[in-house]
């Protein structure tokens, strides 16, 4: 693109503070497409400099338990295309914070593919997230997304060798988004030595920003990834403290807030 | 599609693992690695007169090919007096169709030097042969089921224990094989350094449809043989019944050049296709993407997949291999709903016609072929893939015909 998107821009201006930008991810329609809103917003007003909303899927085979019980309560819930536009529409109006979307192929498809990107950009999105749609089958999209100025993210992984790592970065616009481990979203104990050893090699195909997720949870592993990374991308852990305050919804926006504040200073942190 | 596209020679599916619109490759950055490696393995492979060779001799000596082609008398009189054949799969070693393809990838397995296999499994019988697959050469195994399927196939969960596989309940989502499947996706995923994932049908991301397919192609190329020979002609019709569709695929493709000889593919319509409760993907589906290839999909306007129905667990799947929804948009093969009960009928009317009780996926082609028979009449031939047998279904049988009752089943 020949014009700076929202979304480079953002990671710019972190960059120039020294330091890695925060996303933050939720899914749509969790607990409730009113209440999902109002998380999305806490996780910007806690400090995330970017957020993912998740397009709630009935089969979600890159998400681990915790993402899979929220997709299963929002789509129980009843949420639909049109609910996760809204979402981006509310939240994009609101704050100066890029709005992407983190969704399967299917639902996208469904849709229509230039209907979604020329909604999604109405909304006020920035861009999206297919983690299921391989650079091979995304021309159709990338060219929608192109013309209606969004940015297209692609996932690298620890298994993408270097000529593959140099296919993906050319395709992708914004940031890459590299997986810190192999396997499906959620907490883990330790983010591992796969992660700096990929954004090394993705680096080297690429003058985009490496953005490093799956598995970060914490403030310490925030800091860790944001040593050797642009920006540090947690989901789970956040849809885990909605969980966990079982309906409550002012104690989960206040436990968003809060675990966006404490990684927030996790990627200050010298 | 003209005609002379489907003669020997036509190549598909496409470079990128395309039948016409159908298929491709949706699969998360993470496992293209892997797959990648899995479709350059099986085109070496096949290249080598050393794995063809193996196989060939563990098809024979181990599974009991080539399996036989039984003429079904009293049967075919309740079947418009039609002359109906049946290849004998359910003959083959664990009793179904799924042995073919088992042994082929264990070979790749070993040839990729990984040493964990990994299965999704619906009725079970895909999940038995891969069991035994990896007991035979030595390799761990983990089994994803539905938890509603562990129920209804309790018979085939223990023979799998007893060969060693652990046997996962999936509890998420509808409890059934589309789940199993992407629990299996999602341990690939994690552990696909030393771990194949043994993919049962004719779905997935390429090269699983079409390598699936050539596994299983042994069915059509003995069937036809052994038809001609018996009948001096082809049949006028192959039936198969169709869940992921690799049964079908396998007894359709050798007849696909064959004009004359109709490819009728039977559908689970569970209470019917005019209930919400059927798994009948390419009478009620559309075009979408489930579990890494593009293809008919049961889903809602959002592109959610809708949970399917079906008395057989093995046929309870909302997706379809995309070589079956290029079959039927460009008419080469027709796809037919055939509900609960027919399947139970006809499996209760081959059982006491023929003493031979099929598995109630296979008892949709049975329930096809008395339709199809009566329709065609005595001049016609048709031949029957007889999948798998039935003694992991006689709970469900009993239940449903009240056989454990003293006059059961009368």
């Amino acid at each position: 693109m020949t014009v700076a998107s929202k979304l480079s821009e953002t990671l710019a201006a972190a960059k120039a503070e020294g330091r890695a930008a925060l996303i933050g991810y939720l899914p749509a329609g969790f607990p409730s497409v009113e209440g999902g809103i109002k998380a999305v917003r806490a996780l910007i007003d806690g400090g995330c400099d970017i957020v993912e909303v998740g397009l709630p899927h009935s089969d979600p085979v890159l998400d681990g338990p915790t993402i899979q019980t929220a997709d299963d309560i929002a789509l129980r819930g009843g949420v639909k295309i049109k609910d996760v536009l809204r979402t981006v529409r509310e939240v994009a109006s609101a704050t100066d914070a890029p709005v992407l979307v983190m969704t399967y192929w299917n639902p996208v498809d469904r849709y229509g593919t230039a209907r979604f990107a020329a909604d999604l950009a109405a909304a006020g999105g920035a861009g999206c997230i297919l983690p299921d749609l391989p650079v091979e089958e995304s021309e159709e999209w990338r060219k929608a997304a192109g013309e209606h100025g969004l940015d297209t993210v692609f996932v690298v992984a620890p298994s993408s060798k270097d000529p593959r790592l140099a296919e993906v970065t050319a395709a992708g616009t914004g940031f890459v988004y590299a997986a810190a481990v192999m396997g499906v979203t959620g907490s883990r104990a330790q983010v591992g030595t796969l992660a700096e050893d990929l954004v090394t090699r993705t680096r080297a195909t690429t003058d985009l920003p490496v953005c490093v997720g799956l598995g970060v949870s914490t403030a310490d592993q925030a800091a860790q990834v944001a040593g050797f990374a642009d920006g540090v991308i947690v989901g789970s852990a956040f849809v885990q403290r909605i969980l966990d305050a079982a309906g409550d919804e002012e104690a989960a926006l206040a436990a968003v807030r809060t675990l966006a504040g404490e990684l927030a200073a996790g990627v200050r942190r010298r | 599609m003209s005609e002379k596209d489907y003669l020997p020679g036509a190549q598909v599916p496409d470079a990128r693992g395309y039948f016409g619109a159908y298929g491709g490759r949706f699969i998360p950055e993470a496992l293209v690695a892997a797959v990648e490696q899995v479709a350059e393995e099986y085109e070496k492979a096949k290249a080598d007169p050393a794995f063809a060779a193996e196989l060939d001799a563990l098809l024979k000596d181990y599974t009991g090919r080539p399996s036989p082609l039984t003429d079904v008398h009293r049967f075919s009189a309740e079947a418009g007096g039609a002359r109906v054949l049946l290849k004998r799969e359910d003959l083959n070693h664990t009793g179904s169709h799924k042995i073919n393809n088992v042994l082929g990838q264990a070979l790749l397995t070993r040839r990729m030097g990984k040493t964990r296999i990994i299965a999704e499994t619906g009725a079970g019988q895909h999940g038995v042969a891969t069991a035994t697959a990896c007991a035979l050469f030595g390799f761990d195994c983990t089994i994803y089921m539905g938890e509603v399927d562990t129920e209804r196939q309790a018979l085939n969960v223990a023979r799998m224990r007893m060969l060693g596989a652990e046997v996962v309940a999936v509890t998420s989502g509808s409890r059934t094989l589309k789940d199993a499947i992407n629990e299996a996706f999602r341990d690939w995923v994690a552990n696909v350094d030393n771990t194949h994932y043994l993919f049962g049908t004719v779905a997935g991301p390429h090269p699983f449809p079409m390598m699936v397919r050539d596994f299983h192609r042994v069915i059509g190329v003995e069937a036809r043989e052994q038809v001609i020979e018996r009948t001096g002609k082809l049949p006028d019709a192959v039936v198969a019944c169709v869940g992921g569709g690799s049964n079908a695929m396998g007894i359709f493709h050798e007849f696909i050049p064959d004009a004359g000889v109709r490819l009728i593919g039977c559908e689970a319509a569970g209470e019917g296709v005019e209930t919400p409760r059927h798994a009948a993907t390419l009478t009620k589906g559309e075009p979408g993407v489930l579990h890494g290839a593009r293809s008919y999909v049961l889903q809602d306007e959002d592109g959610q997949t809708i949970e399917s129905h079906s008395i057989s667990a093995g046929l309870d799947y909302p997706g379809i291999g995309p070589e079956h929804a290029w079959l039927k948009d460009t008419g080469r093969a027709e796809y037919r709903p055939v509900t609960d009960d027919q399947a139970m009928q006809a499996l209760r009317l081959l059982s006491r016609t023929e003493g031979i009780i099929p598995a109630i996926e296979s008892a949709h082609a049975l329930a096809g072929a008395l339709e199809l028979g009566r329709e065609l009449g005595p001049e016609a031939t048709i031949l029957v893939s007889l999948s798998g047998r039935g003694d992991k279904d006689m709970h469900t049988a009993a239940q449903y015909f009240g056989l454990y009752d003293d006059k059961g089943g009368k």
